[in-house]
Order: structure tokens, then C-alpha cells, then sequence
């Protein structure tokens, strides 16, 4: 048995590092080009949102490695996603790929089934303790890549060589692939802290501190908020035009809500989403629709400049949130901007809205003669 | 004489306008694009340079629209911009007090709302060119007129027929369809301006509160038909400035003056005489990594202008002669 999986940005690291330590064979796909949109595009159904297409891409990559089994999470009504692991079976089989699908949910509720598909993916070399140690592991893993990144959202609009800060990005990635150890994850969080603070000093030396760069919130559907390659690396493009910025689901919120049923928290906890979502939608409308109306009045709540939406062309849940979001606008006055991505999604349309959305809360800012804030210090963030 | 340059090269139009220290619009052009930006842009500035003369001074370059790094590498520009900023500026600094701006070009269409002379939102269309410039240029081409008269058609309409305006194809046939059952040209022009409106006020205009002062531009504004049918759904007067179809351009020459009053820097303008020069496009596929970037490369004789298209700087950081790109190891 060789597994694989669908990438989702940083979640190949976490489940690489489950399976192989677990000592089952996994496969990763290679990482999303425009050529696994390409190859999935071709086999699925027109209206299916990009994720769905991304996906089938990876597996027909993968299987031209030599995987078999998928093993994808599924769920009873998120959204379409809860249907979409035996869809793409059967429209791989069609397409000439014979895959086992593992689709981890638990049917009509039942914690055996789950338990039984979870023993079959790691077969029968492995007790139920080391599987719990290993998910656990695999989760602080999840935490320590979700504080890089926050770390390095900070960092973006900071740090005047920018070339420079994406290069130390890339490698604590690649230091936490292999990481084993508590302490190992612990050390790569601490070095990239370290690194930035030092690169900041240096630059504050030479021209003393900059001023403060604008913070938006990203909120809107899981996948294409944390897939740089769907959303056409908006973090990066915004942290390139000097926004900070903060997204409303981080991994390890959603392995602590869905995997841990809200045992273990995550680095950030969506707990208070439905909450503050409330006045607007007082209840859930499937996928992160919810999550989306609450994060945002979150972002508000909290000052931030702007919040920006994303969502993949079709996505129900999203629609309903899109429709919620000029009320919040409205309400707590922030602007707001919704960008729709799907295969056709040019580049370069996306950073003209960046451009002109950036130049929007910077005018408004610098015409309200608003008083500099403190600079913040990147040590608030551990 | 001295003055600022504002180039707005999109899809369909080259626009380029010159504005003195007074702010006064100077010169304004307005040039098909055809598909060649650089040979728009040359010829722009061959014709401005007759009506200047050599001797007038460009004090500062501003860029816009689609084609807008091409345009600040090929002029030497001092401030880029997003089309959405060029125009709002443009506006407001005209009508300081307007508080809607609905812009429709040649593949775009926008909306931006302003509230006490700051841009509080926008939209854009996304996944759809229906009811843009390009479409009706389209239909006026199919019906054998030339657009300015196409437009004009518009306004002799007695009863203007009903057309499905949702999508440019189902538009077209249900064009040709009213007139194989006999209905009269000027009714079925009308007809589409409205439907054109409707679509541009569901979809661009969703959510959006449009207030007065309204104003209309973008090459578009000069059809007097679409002019009309926005007053009627819109049930309030709307106002079309002057160079409403080169406002963009306009708007990148306020933002050039801002910046470099800002700045007190010289300009980067290439000069007058850059209409001579000959200057390269070229693209190829960097294999550095699993991502492929197609890169564009801009050249001046043997000298690397710009480069952009990459995701990781490696192309774009490295401009200047050639041979020191193979010294630093890229070939």
C-alpha cells in the first residue's frame, strides 16, 4: 500500500510526517503547479469549485508515482467536500486510475468505522497508543508550522529584503519536514523568531523604524485560504505591498476543532467565531460560512484596516457569507473585498484588486491623519 | 514649457495625457492599442513630441491600465498604478464631490464608491466580459458601422426591445434573433445599453450603495445610449467629464506630479527620443523550480530593461546588461 494525499498549502509536512513515522509507505504529490490544475481540470465537472480539481490533479501526479490508496478526510454535511473523496474515486477509475479511497469520516457517526479505517491506513504493526502519540506529534507540528507562518506574516512587511525573508521561510519548511522531536519543532520556531529579530535590529540601526504597515484579516473558505497556490500567493503579495496580515482558520484551529473535537485548541482556536457571527448568522449554513461572518467582525473588533474574502467560484457557504460581509462592512465600517478564484483566475487581476485595495486603506489612513501606533514588536507573537 | 505624463495602456485604448503645472489637461490621446502596446505607446509619444516640441520638459512619468509595467519600463516611469486608484484620483481631484464613479473600458468594468474624497470600495467584474467596450465594438463590427455611429443609434429608439444581457454569446443571438422578426436597428441598440446597464448594476454594482454626484467614464461614456439608460435605472443625473475616456491616464499624470512633489527626485522619463528606440519582448519559461514561471523580458538593445513574471525575484531583481546576468550565474 502506497498513500497518498491532496496537498492543501502546508498540510503535506503534517501528513507526511504522521504516515512515516508510523512507518507506512506515503507518497507525496508534487507540490501543485499549473499543471496539476491542468490535469484535473480535464476530468472534473465543470462547476466543481478548484479545490475539488486541485485535488484530482494531485492523485493523477501521485499516481504517476506509484501511489494507490487515497487517504482524504470527509465529514457528514460540511459541504460538497463531505462527497467529494468517493466522487474522485470513481471519476479516476473512469479516467483509468484505480485507487483505494480511505475516506476518514466518521459514517452515520459511528467512532468504530472511523477507528477501523484509521487501523487499516496504519496497518497492524502499530498499537492505538503510538497512533495517538503520533497524531498528537503530527498536531504540535501543526501548531509550530502555523507560528512560523504568523511569524513571517509579521516579518513580510517588515524586513526590507524580501527576497531574504522568503528564503528563511522556505527554510523552516523544509527544517520542519524532518524534524522528529518536541525540542526539534521548538528550535525551528525559536531560530526563525530569532533570525527576524536580529534582521530587524540591523535594519533599525540603519534607518531607524519604519512605520506601522497596515493589517488585514483573510477570512473566507479553508482550502483556499491555506493553499498559497489557489489563492495566487495572497499573502505573500500582500505582505510584498506592506499589509500584515492574518488569516481566520489556521491549521492547527481546524485539526484541534475537527480532530480533537475541541480537546486541544490549536494556535488559533475558532471557538469564538459562531459567537461573534451571531448577530448576523445565528447558525450554520455548511463548510465556514459561519466562521467566515464571525472572523471578520473578529478582524473588526480587534482594528484592523481591512478584511479580504476568498472563496472558489461555486462555494455555497461562502456565497451566503459573501452576501452576510457588506452588512459587517457597514456596521463596523472596515472595508471589505471579495475575491472568487477558480481555474481561469488570472494572476494579474488578483494584484490589481491587492494594488488598489491596499492603496484604498492607505489613502483613507494617511487622509484620516491617523496617530502611529506603537510599533509592534515581533515578540508579542509567542 | 514643463509637464507630467500620464499613460493609461489597456486592452483596446493607449491613452496618454500631458497636464501642465496648472493642472490643465495640455495634450490627450487616445490610440488604439491593437494588440501592440510598445507601438502604441512609441507612436503616442511621436505625436505628442509634434505638438510639444522637443524642447518641452517631462517633469515626471505615471503608469496605468493592463499593460502598465510595460509601459513604466518602456517610458521610465516614477509611480505605477492600479487602474482603480488612476481613476479615483482622477475624479475626485475634478469633482471633489462626487461619491460614485462607474467606469466602463475596453475589457473592464468597475465601480467605485468615494465618500469625502477617499475610496471606501470598489468592485470589478471578475469572471465575466459581458457589457464591456470590446463587446460592443464587437456588434457594431458585426452590423457593418462604425462604433461612433453604432452609439448614436441608441438614442433615435422609440421603443427599445428587451435583450437577455446576462452573457455577451446569449446577447448576440438574441440580438440576431429581434432582427430576423423585423425590429428596427435603433430599438435593438437601446435595447442592448439596457441590458448592458442591468448587467453592470447587478453584478459589479451588487451591494453597493451608488449615490450622487455620479460620474461616468472609460471609453464607453462616449455612447450616449448606455449614458442614457444608466440616468433611467439609476433615476438621477449623470455626469460625463470632459477626457472621460482618457481619465485614467489623466490620474497616473496626478499621481506622477504627487510623487514627485513628494520626492523632490528627477524623473526616470526616458525622454522624448525614446519613440526611436527599439526596444524587445521576449518570454521563456524559467525551470529553476516545480513552478515554471513564464518570464517576460524587455530589451533595449542588448541591455535587460525589466523583467518580470516570476514568483520568486530571481528575474525581476536582475536587470542591466546581459552578460552580467551570465556572470551571476542565470542564463
Amino acid at each position: 500500500m502506497k498513500v497518498t494525499f491532496p496537498h492543501m498549502g502546508n498540510v503535506w509536512i503534517i501528513i507526511k510526517t504522521l504516515f512515516e513515522m508510523l512507518n507506512v509507505e506515503v507518497i507525496v504529490p508534487p507540490l501543485t503547479s499549473k499543471k496539476t490544475l491542468d490535469l484535473g481540470t480535464k476530468i472534473s465537472p465543470e462547476s466543481a469549485c478548484l479545490p475539488f480539481k486541485i485535488n484530482l490533479g494531485n492523485y493523477i501526479e501521485a499516481a504517476q508515482e506509484g501511489a494507490d490508496t487515497i487517504a482524504i478526510t470527509g465529514g457528514i454535511g460540511p459541504c460538497r467536500f463531505g462527497y467529494y473523496g468517493e466522487l474522485q474515486r470513481q471519476i479516476l477509475k473512469d479516467a483509468g486510475y484505480s485507487y483505494e479511497a480511505v475516506i476518514l469520516e466518521p459514517p452515520d457517526g459511528s467512532i468504530p468505522g472511523l477507528l477501523k479505517r484509521i487501523r487499516y491506513l496504519a496497518g497492524n504493526h502499530n498499537s492505538w497508543g503510538r497512533i495517538m502519540k503520533t497524531i498528537y506529534f503530527a498536531y504540535q507540528k501543526s501548531v509550530a508550522i502555523d507560528r512560523v507562518e504568523d511569524l513571517i506574516h509579521a516579518a513580510r512587511p517588515r524586513l526590507e529584503n524580501k527576497p531574504a525573508t522568503e528564503l528563511l521561510y522556505q527554510k523552516a519548511l523544509a527544517s520542519l519536514v524532518s524534524v522528529t522531536s518536541y525540542r526539534g519543532l521548538e528550535e525551528v520556531v525559536r531560530s526563525v523568531q530569532q533570525e527576524i529579530a536580529e534582521r530587524q535590529a540591523v535594519q533599525n540601526y540603519q534607518s531607524g523604524s519604519g512605520s506601522d504597515p497596515l493589517r488585514i484579516g483573510i477570512v473566507g473558505e479553508i482550502y483556499t485560504i491555506l493553499d498559497p497556490f489557489s489563492s495566487a500567493d495572497i499573502e505573500k503579495q500582500l505582505g510584498f505591498l506592506g499589509a500584515e496580515v492574518d488569516r481566520s482558520i489556521y491549521l492547527s484551529g481546524w485539526v484541534g476543532k475537527h480532530v480533537f473535537q475541541g480537546l486541544a485548541k490549536g494556535y488559533r482556536s475558532m471557538k469564538s467565531y459562531p459567537r461573534l457571527a451571531k448577530p448576523y448568522l445565528g447558525h450554520f449554513v455548511g463548510g465556514h460560512g459561519q466562521e467566515t461572518v464571525g472572523s471578520a467582525v473578529k478582524f473588526a473588533q480587534k482594528g484592523y484596516d481591512g478584511i479580504i474574502q476568498i472563496l472558489p467560484l461555486t462555494c455555497m457557504p461562502e456565497i451566503v457569507a459573501a452576501g452576510i460581509l457588506p452588512r459587517i462592512q457597514e456596521a463596523c465600517n472596515i472595508p471589505v473585498m471579495t475575491l472568487t478564484v477558480d481555474e481561469h483566475t488570472g494572476n494579474a487581476g488578483i494584484q490589481t484588486r491587492l494594488e488598489a485595495f491596499v492603496d484604498l486603506l492607505e489613502r483613507s489612513n494617511c487622509l484620516r491623519k491617523k496617530v502611529p501606533k506603537e510599533l509592534v514588536s515581533l515578540e508579542r507573537m509567542c | 514649457m514643463s509637464y507630467f505624463l500620464g499613460a493609461d495602456v489597456g486592452s483596446v485604448s493607449t491613452n496618454l495625457v500631458l497636464i501642465d503645472a496648472d493642472n490643465k489637461v495640455k495634450e490627450a490621446l487616445y490610440l488604439r492599442t491593437k494588440g501592440q502596446p510598445m507601438q502604441a505607446i512609441q507612436k503616442g509619444i511621436k505625436m505628442l513630441r509634434t505638438r510639444i516640441g522637443l524642447k518641452a520638459q517631462i517633469m515626471g512619468v505615471g503608469t496605468t491600465g493592463s499593460a502598465r509595467q510595460l509601459a513604466a519600463t518602456l517610458l521610465g516611469a516614477d509611480v505605477i498604478k492600479n487602474e482603480i486608484t488612476a481613476h479615483a484620483v482622477a475624479a475626485s481631484r475634478l469633482y471633489p464631490q462626487v461619491r460614485t464613479i462607474l467606469e466602463i473600458g475596453g475589457q473592464d468594468s468597475k465601480i467605485i464608491i468615494l465618500r469625502d474624497g477617499i475610496v471606501v470600495d470598489f468592485a470589478m467584474n471578475t469572471v465575466c466580459a459581458a457589457g464591456t467596450g470590446s463587446f460592443l465594438d464587437q456588434q457594431a463590427a458585426r452590423l457593418g458601422l462604425p462604433i461612433g455611429e453604432f452609439a448614436s443609434l441608441a438614442v433615435k429608439a422609440d421603443n427599445p426591445v428587451r435583450i437577455a444581457g446576462r452573457c455577451s454569446v446569449f446577447a448576440e443571438s438574441d440580438m440576431i434573433h429581434k432582427q430576423q422578426l423585423g425590429h428596427s436597428l435603433p430599438d435593438i441598440v437601446a435595447g442592448l445599453c439596457q441590458a448592458m446597464v442591468r448587467n453592470y448594476l447587478n453584478n459589479i454594482g451588487k451591494n453597493k450603495r451608488i449615490l450622487g454626484p455620479i460620474l461616468f467614464q472609460g471609453g464607453v461614456a462616449a455612447n450616449p445610449g448606455i449614458h442614457r439608460a444608466f440616468e433611467n435605472e439609476l433615476g438621477q443625473e449623470i455626469t460625463i467629464p470632459e477626457h472621460f475616456s482618457v481619465m485614467g491616464a489623466l490620474g497616473a499624470a496626478y499621481l506622477a506630479q504627487e510623487k514627485v512633489g513628494l520626492t523632490a527626485k528627477p524623473t526616470h522619463f526616458r525622454g522624448l527620443e525614446m519613440a526611436e528606440s527599439s526596444f524587445q519582448a521576449g518570454s521563456f519559461d524559467c525551470s529553476g523550480c516545480a513552478n515554471n514561471c513564464e518570464i517576460i523580458r524587455i530589451k533595449q538593445n542588448e541591455e535587460i530593461l525589466a523583467q518580470w513574471g516570476d514568483r520568486c525575484g530571481k528575474w525581476s531583481g536582475n536587470i542591466g546588461k546581459e552578460e552580467d546576468n551570465k556572470a551571476a550565474g542565470h542564463k
